[in-house]
């Protein structure tokens, strides 16, 4: 067990107090394997104060109902995404690109067990 | 006191609908042990829900909020399986009793006070129940081992969150830390009450399971806990208990008034 600070817990812990944006806990990607599922996939993101909490609230919050066999979880912070304004860059169709298929290419006469 | 009517298997899901369906009649002295077990689940279950919408974080409502969902499960079986033996259902015992009927220990009724209050005296309820429950799956009452089954395994989780948050909150800043002992140092009081043996109980014999038995277990897993968050036992004064004979402190009263004005005012309703 850590001794980090858990900042929230102090501000908000009465009934008639308000939580400050500051205190709010990081947050974090929630991955759950279905008991039919080979992959873990994304299953949503929930705030957290720690890693250990984070899985048990994401147990609460996407296992409920006998979705998953197993959970991680990830800081929000940790994943580097792709910037959605380049998108039209990074993911420009393949069309008039077949070349990019392996089926795109004639068998060449003569060559055996290909 | 074998019930051998009704065979079900450890650990099969069951609900308060076919314990009411296919059970049969429990003994008086069954179902008043039924009773108790299932208004300690209850009261601790309309506490807990209370926090729905007030938690410190969302997900710490749901958490709560789930906690509170599975007590009213066991509470619903408990009380389903005792109403057999007075021709009653799981309403007339919930909604329809008086305070000075309610045989739950007096901790379950205290108010929730802030977040470590809450923690604290959840923290004491899960382990006790949780010693209770794993033995009780043993019971020689075969409905009383087949509810225990089920509710062992939630209870488990119950006792880990609940220490998770005893560990965060004590470690934490100067502030929760205090918090913490503040919030033991309120619950600390009701915990003998936990474990005294009765004559109800020792009549029952391999049914139930004698409080009094689970102490040194139940003394072992929460020293851990302390010791880990570098917290001392509390020490001190002992509320004068007695929730199991319909005593209780001044908290029950309005609990229970929330809880069963609606159906008290429109009785039989459904919705």
């Amino acid at each position: 067990m850590s001794k980090k600070p858990v900042a929230a817990a102090t501000d908000t812990m009465t009934d008639t107090a308000t939580v400050q944006d500051a205190d709010v806990w990081p947050l974090w990607e929630v991955f759950v394997r279905s008991s039919r599922g080979l992959s873990h996939l994304h299953a949503g993101s929930l705030n957290a104060p720690d890693a250990e909490m984070a899985v048990r609230n994401a147990r609460d919050l996407y296992t409920r109902r006998n979705e998953g066999v197993s959970i991680w979880v990830v800081p929000s912070s940790a994943i580097t995404a792709s910037d959605p304004d380049e998108k039209d860059a990074f993911f420009e169709s393949p069309r008039g690109k077949e070349y990019r298929h392996a089926s795109y290419y004639t068998e060449s006469e003569g060559v055996k067990h290909l | 006191m074998s019930d051998t009517s009704f065979k079900i298997s450890v650990g099969e899901a069951l609900t308060a609908e076919q314990i009411t369906a296919q059970a049969s009649k429990p003994t008086d002295a069954v179902a008043r042990y039924a009773l108790r077990l299932g208004d300690d689940a209850l009261v601790l279950a309309q506490r807990l829900g209370w926090w729905i919408a007030r938690a410190p974080e969302l997900e710490e409502d749901i958490a709560l909020g789930n906690i509170a969902l599975d007590q009213l499960g066991h509470a619903r079986s408990f009380l389903s399986y005792a109403a057999l033996a007075w021709d009653k259902t799981e309403d007339d015992l919930a909604y329809f009793r008086d305070e000075h009927e309610f045989t739950n220990v007096q901790l379950v009724e205290q108010p929730n006070g802030d977040f470590a209050h809450a923690i604290a005296r959840q923290f004491i309820v899960a382990h006790f129940q949780f010693e209770l429950y794993r033995r009780l799956t043993g019971s020689s009452n075969d409905m009383l081992a087949a509810i225990a089954a089920k509710a062992v395994k939630e209870v488990d989780y119950h006792r880990d969150h609940a220490t998770q948050w005893v560990l965060r909150l004590a470690l934490g800043t100067e502030e929760s830390r205090r918090r913490m002992i503040a919030g033991l140092g309120v619950m600390w009081p009701y915990v003998e009450e936990l474990f005294e043996d009765d004559e109800l109980v020792t009549s029952l014999g391999d049914a139930a399971v004698p409080p009094s038995t689970l102490r040194e277990d139940f003394d072992r897993a929460v020293g851990a806990v302390l010791a880990e968050a570098e917290l001392d036992v509390p020490q001190g004064f002992v509320a004068r208990g007695g929730g199991r004979r319909g005593v209780h402190t001044e908290f029950l009263g309005p609990l229970l008034a929330e809880m069963q004005v609606l159906a008290r005012a429109h009785p039989e309703a459904t919705w």
